[in-house]
């Protein structure tokens, strides 16, 4: 499975509700953030949860996200962030931005 | 629907600093779930492991100690795996029960 | 504003017995199920006692004095902590610490305009091969809930102040890669030695929480 996004390219998370096993938290879906980096391929953690082999490997990344994306109406440091590491299929292009 | 463990940004009350050493239950839950989840045994993935502890009930999921919920894991995921059966394991507790809990490892 | 209630290690009367402590609360029934598990899975040699004695050995040699010598290390040897940086794994084989059995380690560096922050919202996922087992306030649910929300109300709980204009990272902890803060080194310790720049650095400054203090 190769690496669809670059250090820098803007993101985001898909919505939906996942089947099962998940890592990618409820409060990040749906939200905008960027690339920080590619950390590798790592086996896929909600097949591997059901023992399954979890393959093709998926790429990981650092995903940065803004407070105010992610928690509006709220406040924190103007430049705080969450950072969280997302597979790749739970990851959209943000051409938008 | 959030599920029971997926807490970020939940309301919740200060951080209790207070803490204890493990104790040997602690102990050897821990040291289970790592022999049984090492490359070489294989026996589950430290992600059933989660998937398991995920599916307590909310009473469960905050009521159980850490290791118990660990613990409840290692059990469901041993007999999915087919490594021990319900009846083994209800008569091994049978047995347990009749000889008397020591707590001294064989 | 709901305030979920989390029912945890309340104090009621226990049977006293020798496998716990006096401050758990747990059932009888996790009790008997736990040896039952252990006895079962020696017999059928799933693993031996001795593998079980070794492995919580293994993991009692575990605290976070082995982060605290990375930190001193990198703090001391440029070069080490750009290794670090790097490949955080490898650097702390050259170290002569054994990491092997480790999910990869990523050390993130506090500087004087960002402070970084480790919480596993989603369960409870350390460092362990660097500071042995996390603490229970790492793993209930306050911090989970609580540090990716209002981190710096969280770091006010450790005594730990801000100032306004720095940056606060929050690491979620969401796949394999477990997170080490590099804490920034105090002003006042140009001369010390490895050994006593090791010492300044506890637990809670590793995880973010806290910033490491010459007194």
């Amino acid at each position: 499975m190769s690496a669809r996004f670059s250090p820098g390219d803007a993101v985001r998370v898909r919505a939906g509700e996942p089947a099962g096993h998940c890592r990618t938290p409820h409060y990040l879906r749906g939200k905008r953030g960027r690339v920080v980096m590619l950390h590798g391929s790592y086996r896929n953690p909600e097949k591997l949860a059901y023992l399954k082999p979890g393959l093709p490997r998926q790429p990981l990344y650092m995903i940065e996200f803004d407070y105010a994306e992610v928690w509006a109406g709220r406040q924190s440091g103007r430049r705080d962030r969450i950072v969280a590491d997302i597979y790749q299929h739970w990851l959209e292009a943000d051409p938008a931005r | 629907m959030r599920a029971v463990h997926d807490l970020g940004g939940e309301p919740a009350g200060p951080v209790d600093r207070s803490d204890h050493e493990p104790t040997l239950f602690d102990q050897r839950v821990d040291a289970m779930m790592r022999l049984l989840t090492q490359p070489s045994r294989a026996v589950f993935t430290v992600d059933a492991m989660r998937r398991s502890i995920e599916s307590h009930p909310p009473a469960e999921y905050f009521g159980l100690t850490y290791y118990e919920k660990w613990l409840h894991a290692v059990r469901r995921l041993t007999i999915e795996q087919g490594v021990v059966s319900e009846a083994e394991l209800s008569a091994k507790i049978d047995a347990i029960r009749a000889r008397g809990t020591d707590g001294a490892p064989r | 504003m709901d305030e979920t209630h989390h029912p945890h290690d309340h104090d009621h009367p226990h049977d006293d017995h020798a496998a716990i402590g006096e401050h758990a609360s747990y059932r009888p029934e996790s009790l008997l199920l736990e040896q039952a598990l252990r006895e079962l899975l020696i017999e059928k040699e799933v693993f031996s006692a001795e593998d079980l004695q070794r492995q919580i050995e293994d993991t009692e040699s575990r605290d976070p004095g082995l982060g605290a010598r990375v930190v001193a290390r990198a703090w001391a040897d440029p070069k080490f902590k750009a290794r670090l940086l790097a490949d955080a794994k490898a650097a702390c084989t050259s170290i002569g610490i054994d990491v092997a059995n480790s999910p990869e380690l990523k050390v993130v560096e506090n500087v004087p305009e960002v402070h970084h922050m480790v919480v596993c919202t989603l369960c409870s996922c350390y460092p362990k091969v660097l500071l042995g087992i996390p603490p229970a306030w790492y793993k209930n649910p306050q911090y989970r809930s609580r540090a990716v929300i209002e981190p710096r109300a969280v770091l006010a709980e450790f005594g730990t102040a801000l100032a306004p204009e720095t940056v606060v990272r929050v690491h979620d902890s969401t796949a394999d890669m477990r997170y080490l803060v590099l804490p920034r080194r105090p002003a006042d310790t140009a001369d010390w030695s490895e050994e006593a720049l090791a010492g300044l650095v506890g637990r809670d400054a590793l995880i973010g929480v806290t910033v490491p203090r010459t007194g």
